[in-house]
């Protein structure tokens, strides 16, 4: 490693007005690293004698394989091996959920007999570098026995249909009707007005800046093979390895270096992960394996292609009298461990009614699977498309009956918490009422709407967009156990160790991959501990070093990695408190830790350093009180017993349509935001912001193509259209505070809330903008041409 | 056969030589053959611009040029921009304006940055969100990288 | 995504570039700036057994004026032409300043160079439909000398060009003028391949239109002029009636198809509104 050498301290940390860490902007720990080109990511590790790998994948959607030639592979200059799926005869990968209405699929680590989506790994290449490997793949040959591909649901549903999988019925690998209501239809017949959907929104690619990758390699001394994975998931990977390659879990260690972003896409396991640590075990020598953009956009996971037909009944007060839906997920071709691919579906379901109060509610639910890459939980789960429909419904229904569309959302919104919905979720309290009217107050005094009824000296036309949504995060094992997944993610366990001069080391079961957990865990330790969050070092994404964990997904970490922090942070305080009042001659209730001291509450003068109470415990062993172990730690596991913890939030959006081009521009994005106490500002409104960006780009740009064939077409970020910091806005928030009563620090998780509401209130803004055109728009992402079309072009 | 080249690459100060086979991409010689990981990957085709590194003062994509053109030339990388244990005063405001999440994409926004900054010194906010679209940031709504960016223009203008 | 193999020879005059383009076959490929060549070849589109670097040939890169006009030499970057737009060079000529900025993005415009954009022959490139539009010649050097190819003749089709395998790009010659010429385009993302780009040059005196040229990219295989609506602004007063009527004609005559970016009709409708924009903006300068 070239460079100065240097380790450049982060800025200076202040205490929140309330005396606390929890609630300051503390820099962030990880920065320094990150900013000085130092930050450790996967493919900045190298090994003596390191290999690279590349995968032979299929270049057809549904096709039977005649024959898989890898000899002129093996002649590459430069290749040292190369694996077909019966040269390395691992286990599959087989997610399940425990429900008569799901049917089991297995995932082969490399495709076999059958290929079912174009970038499906059929062997693996293993050579000198990079580039040799990519040769290698180049030289395999392929023999296929063309099949029909299902690239889309409806043919996937039509009768006679080639079945992606043999086991499937009409291609669907869920369908299930958690909330059934024979009855409904009569309140449909008697509503005074009946609002309906059809809403279809587009395949995403969650598009983590870093791309997939492993590095695998054998430890002959601790018999273990050691893979560093960019995950979110470390011990899930573990299993999934273990399994696979028929190794004890104590054989194989997951190390999780820095990494570049996941949104999801990196929460399930991949294949190629798998099939790189058995190479390496095979050969006893490291191999590498790093994802390029075009494998990521096309062969890694996908998102969000769903499909709604909903209608809600109301009276003539805007009451929501009922709720009717029926979702189709199109799944791709396999269901992803350990998740499955009944995740979207199973989401959508569940938590359709959202914010307002539904009292009659029917839903079917369907995976269907397709001759494309398979689907991962994506930020937000279908709760960006559940808010659509949602939002969309009310839009309609107001305009229906001549009300007000905010008003209308009142008359229906949660007020009274807890409340226990037809759903069976017990929402907690939150501020669903006071964001809406302080968004669209804030809206109101900053002139848009006096704007909005003017013309504009461009001729673009402006339209105004709300959307309200709340957002279920801290999903306990009992939240997870509705599921029926075979593994039940759940709870988190922390670890607290203070050596002997005092400093401190936290392990957590979560993976930070960006949120800044390095810093935030450190917080709510640091309050337990009265020490300053820099003395504090967060260590994660190893299975080595934490007992147990489920990783960073689902908006988790804050609300259950911090109550652990803060269980286990409070357990080694107590025995902190112990020793130090053996030693100062007290009670340990009345020693309180404050600015590195253990010191009498209220005699201040009686105080020992921290340090000097470490060295007691580990290097003074003898002085210790009779029957208090030696050392300094704790372990702690923290779990949420309820349906999980609600954030909640209203997005308020300006845009302004452009007849001549369709395209729609952003004026404005104000946000209206409680996840209860925020332990950290600063990171708070950055996972805001980003969450935002992330739906905007479902709203108005990015879309994974397929032709009729099946071949992506959208196979590069040319055509992928990650927005620029052009298309995104400015995004002003407004925090309100309804603290979590069970999460141990009152934070909620808030991670996805950004993505889940902008889709709807951007399409909500051009809506607007479309009014008296006679054209909705119910489908995202909003293409320009779809605008231009409805504005009736520049005629 | 592989078609090796002889060259000679200064990064940030310090010269190396070394031999490259032809095909490999500056972004691969830098941190692979010369260990300046701090230049990521993030696309391979110059969209993303997590490579950027600068070619004689000049920002370059580094996966769109190859190792053996760079021959001769100097290059700075984000690992350049601190000096003696101090990060550089768009290094600080990246941490204080939050402009960076995962930090895959930082070093190229930050190497775009100075860059831009060394020839245009008085952008306008507009400006600088323009040349901030040349990269790509998954985590941030790139925000914090506009405002971090402007407020090194405006103190460097002010300290002139 | 890493490319083939390949071999490496650099060129340190055109002369040399040409005799290795001989030497070298027709697998051999000149690179330049290499922002569309390399993305090609890392995804191994394009797998050139050679390549001859050409960015060391100092000489070809120059902005000059002379009796026939503005001469661009091949390996001038976008962003030099971008940042000369006050030079005496480009008097007459701030169309092309003003239009580097919409290629790419900063790093791209500071490797990419007008040559390079004119032999990968994008319909929608900004320098192929100003060449088109201003009647500009492309010169061109092969073992047996130099020719020039006028811009109307040497686009052929989807990145094919008049280009024989063993020449080279030397300069771009633009023979007059365009004090009232302007670009605009449009791209669902700032600094992507336009959707539709459309460019208009302007004889404008007193407010009337002695003569006008309109070019289009995005609705052919390559950049087309479009004299229906050129006849339009004939004699016509520059006004936006005027532009309009040309912008309907332009709309009318084209044969644009579809794609994911939009159907035929949308990309009519964006002919139309970019010429009006850009004739706008022509008038304004």
């Amino acid at each position: 490693m070239s460079g100065t050498g240097i380790d450049p301290a982060p800025g200076e940390a202040t205490l929140s007005r309330a005396g606390r860490w929890i609630g300051a902007s503390v820099p962030r720990r990880e920065d320094p690293r990150l900013l000085t080109g130092r930050g450790r990511f996967v493919d900045d590790l190298d090994r003596v004698g390191l290999l690279h790998c590349a995968f032979v994948r299929s270049s057809v959607a549904a096709a039977g394989v005649e024959h898989l030639d890898l000899a002129a592979t093996r002649n590459v200059d430069g290749v040292v091996a190369a694996y077909s799926a019966a040269d390395l005869a691992l286990g599959e990968l087989t997610a399940i959920l425990e429900r008569p209405e799901f049917t089991v699929t297995s995932m082969p680590i490399l495709a076999g007999d059958r290929v079912r989506y174009v970038g499906e790994p059929l062997a693996i290449v293993v050579a000198e570098d990079a580039y040799a490997a990519e040769d290698g793949v180049d030289a395999a040959l392929v023999d296929y026995r063309p099949g029909t591909a299902i690239t889309t649901m409806d043919q996937a549903l039509e009768a006679g249909a080639q079945q992606v999988h043999a086991e499937l019925i009409e291609n669907t690998v869920l369908d299930l009707e958690p909330f059934s209501d024979p009855h409904i239809g009569a309140v449909f017949d008697a509503a005074a007005c009946v609002a309906e959907v059809d809403v279809r929104t587009g395949r995403q690619n969650a598009t983590p800046l870093e791309p997939r990758g492993c590095l695998a390699e054998w430890d002959a001394r601790d018999e273990q093979l050691v893979v560093h994975v960019s995950t979110q998931v470390p011990h899930q990977v573990r299993t999934a390895i273990a399994r696979c390659l028929r190794l004890p879990e104590r054989s194989v260690r997951v190390i999780v270096p820095d990494v570049g972003g996941g949104f999801g896409l990196k929460c399930v396991v991949g294949r190629e992960e798998v099939a790189a640590a058995a190479v390496a075990l095979r050969l006893r020598r490291p191999v590498k394996w790093i994802e390029d953009r075009r494998d990521s956009l096309t062969a890694s996971f996908h998102a969000r292609q769903q499909a709604y037909r909903a209608r809600a009944a109301f009276d003539a007060d805007g009451r929501i009298l009922a709720l009717e839906a029926d979702v189709r997920c199109d799944v791709g071709a396999y269901s992803v461990f350990p998740f499955t691919s009944g995740v979207e579906p199973l989401m959508a379901a569940t938590e359709l009614p959202g914010v307002y109060r539904v009292p009659r509610y029917h839903v079917r639910a369907r995976g269907i699977a397709t001759n494309k890459a398979p689907t991962a939980p994506y930020r937000g789960v279908s709760r960006p498309q559940i808010v659509l429909v949602m939002e969309r419904l009310m839009e309609r229904a107001a305009r229906e009956l001549h009300l007000d569309a905010l008003d209308l959302r009142r008359v229906n919104l949660i007020e009274e918490f807890p409340y226990t919905g037809i759903n069976g979720i017990t929402y907690d309290p939150g501020s669903y009422r006071a964001s809406l009217d302080l968004c669209e107050q804030q809206l109101r005094d900053e002139g848009w709407y006096d704007r909005r009824a003017q013309p504009t000296a461009d001729g673009t036309v402006l339209g105004i967009g709300y959307a309200c949504f709340n957002e279920r995060t801290g999903y306990g094992t009992e939240a997870f156990s509705q599921r029926k997944m075979t593994v039940v993610p759940g709870y988190d366990i922390a670890g607290v160790r203070m050596d002997s001069d005092g400093t401190v080391s936290l392990t957590t079961g979560t993976s930070s991959h960006g949120q800044g957990h390095e810093t935030t865990l450190a917080q709510v330790a640091a309050d337990q501990l009265g020490l300053p969050p820099t003395a504090i070092k967060v260590r994660q994404g190893d299975t080595d070093l934490v007992t147990y964990g489920w990783g960073t997904f689902g908006s988790r970490s804050a609300a259950i990695g911090g109550g652990a922090v803060h269980l286990a942070a409070g357990r080694l305080g107590d025995k902190v408190r112990i020793v130090a009042a053996h030693l100062l001659d007290a009670e340990a209730a009345d020693i309180e830790l404050v600015d590195g001291q253990a010191r009498h509450r209220d005699q201040p003068e009686r105080s020992l350093s921290l340090a000097a109470v470490a060295e007691i415990a580990y290097l003074r062993a003898h002085r210790l009180p009779k029957g208090v172990d030696p050392g300094l730690t704790a372990e702690a596991a923290f779990d949420v017993l309820t349906s999980g913890t609600f954030s909640n939030a209203t997005h308020g959006v300006v845009a302004a349509l452009d007849p001549a081009t369709g395209q729609a521009q952003i004026l404005r994005y104000f946000v209206v935001e409680d996840c209860g106490v925020v332990i950290n500002p600063r990171i708070v409104d950055g996972q805001v912001r980003g969450g935002v960006a992330q739906g905007i780009a479902g709203a108005l740009f990015e879309e994974i193509r397929y032709d009729e064939q099946g071949q992506p077409t959208t196979s590069t970020l040319i055509d992928y259209l990650v927005p620029t910091a052009t298309e995104i806005p400015v995004i002003d928030i407004m925090h309100l505070e309804t603290p979590c009563t069970f999460t141990e620090t009152g934070a909620k998780g808030m991670g996805e809330g950004g993505t889940i509401g902008a889709p709807a209130a951007v399409l909500n803004a051009v809506n607007d903008a479309l009014r008296g055109t006679g054209v909705e728009l119910d489908s995202v992402p909003i293409r320009p041409d779809a605008v231009h079309r409805a504005l009736g072009g520049n005629s | 056969m592989k078609d090796l080249q002889l060259i000679t690459l200064t990064v940030n100060g310090t010269e190396h030589e070394l031999v490259v086979e032809s095909r490999r991409t500056l972004a691969d010689v830098l941190r692979h053959d010369l260990g300046y990981t701090g230049t990521h990957l993030g696309c391979e085709h110059g969209i993303c611009g997590a490579c950027t590194v600068l070619i004689d003062g000049s920002p370059a994509r580094a996966c769109l040029t190859f190792g053996v053109q760079a021959d001769g030339c100097s290059i700075s990388t984000v690992e350049g921009l601190a000096s003696d244990g101090e990060l550089s005063d768009l290094q600080r405001a990246f941490s204080e304006r939050h402009a960076l999440q995962c930090g895959f994409c930082t070093p190229g926004f930050l190497m775009l940055a100075e860059a831009y900054l060394a020839e245009y010194p008085n952008p306008s906010t507009e400006e600088v969100r323009e040349v901030v679209a040349a990269n790509l940031c998954r985590c941030t709504g790139y925000q914090g990288i506009v405002e971090a960016i402007s407020d090194v223009a405006r103190s460097r203008r002010e300290s002139r | 995504m890493k490319p083939a193999p390949f071999t490496y020879h650099r060129a340190h005059d055109v002369r040399g570039a040409v005799e290795s383009l001989h030497e070298l076959g027709e697998d051999a490929k000149l690179i330049a700036g290499g922002q569309s060549l390399v993305a090609m070849m890392n995804f191994r589109l394009a797998r050139p057994s050679a390549l001859i670097d050409v960015n060391r040939i100092d000489a070809l890169r120059y902005l000059r004026r002379d009796g026939e006009g503005l001469r661009i030499g091949a390996l001038t970057t976008h962003h030099t032409v971008e940042s000369s737009g006050s030079t005496a060079a480009l008097a007459g000529f701030g169309v092309l300043s003003h239009a580097a900025r919409w290629i790419g993005h900063y790093p791209i415009r500071t490797r990419g160079t007008i040559g390079g954009s004119i032999a990968h022959a994008d319909s929608t490139a900004e320098w192929c439909l100003l060449a088109v539009l201003l009647d500009a010649q492309i010169v061109v050097r092969g073992q047996v000398g130099e020719r020039s190819v006028a811009a109307a003749d040497f686009f052929h089709g989807f990145l094919t060009t008049a280009l024989e395998p063993e020449e080279m790009i030397v300069e771009i010659l633009f023979p007059r003028p365009a004090p009232h010429a302007a670009l605009s385009e449009f791209a669902q993302r700032k600094g992507d391949f336009a959707i539709v780009a459309a460019a208009v040059d302007l004889d404008v005196e007193d407010g009337v239109c002695s003569a006008g040229r309109i070019a289009l990219g995005g609705v052919d295989a390559v950049p087309i002029r479009v004299p229906e609506a050129e006849s339009l602004l004939q004699g016509a007063p520059a006004t936006a009636e005027t532009f309009r009527a040309a912008a309907d004609a332009a709309a009318a005559a084209v044969e644009p198809g579809s794609d994911a970016h939009g159907d035929a009709d949308y990309r009519r409708g964006l002919a139309r509104t970019l010429i009006e924009r850009a004739c706008a903006q022509a008038i304004a300068v």
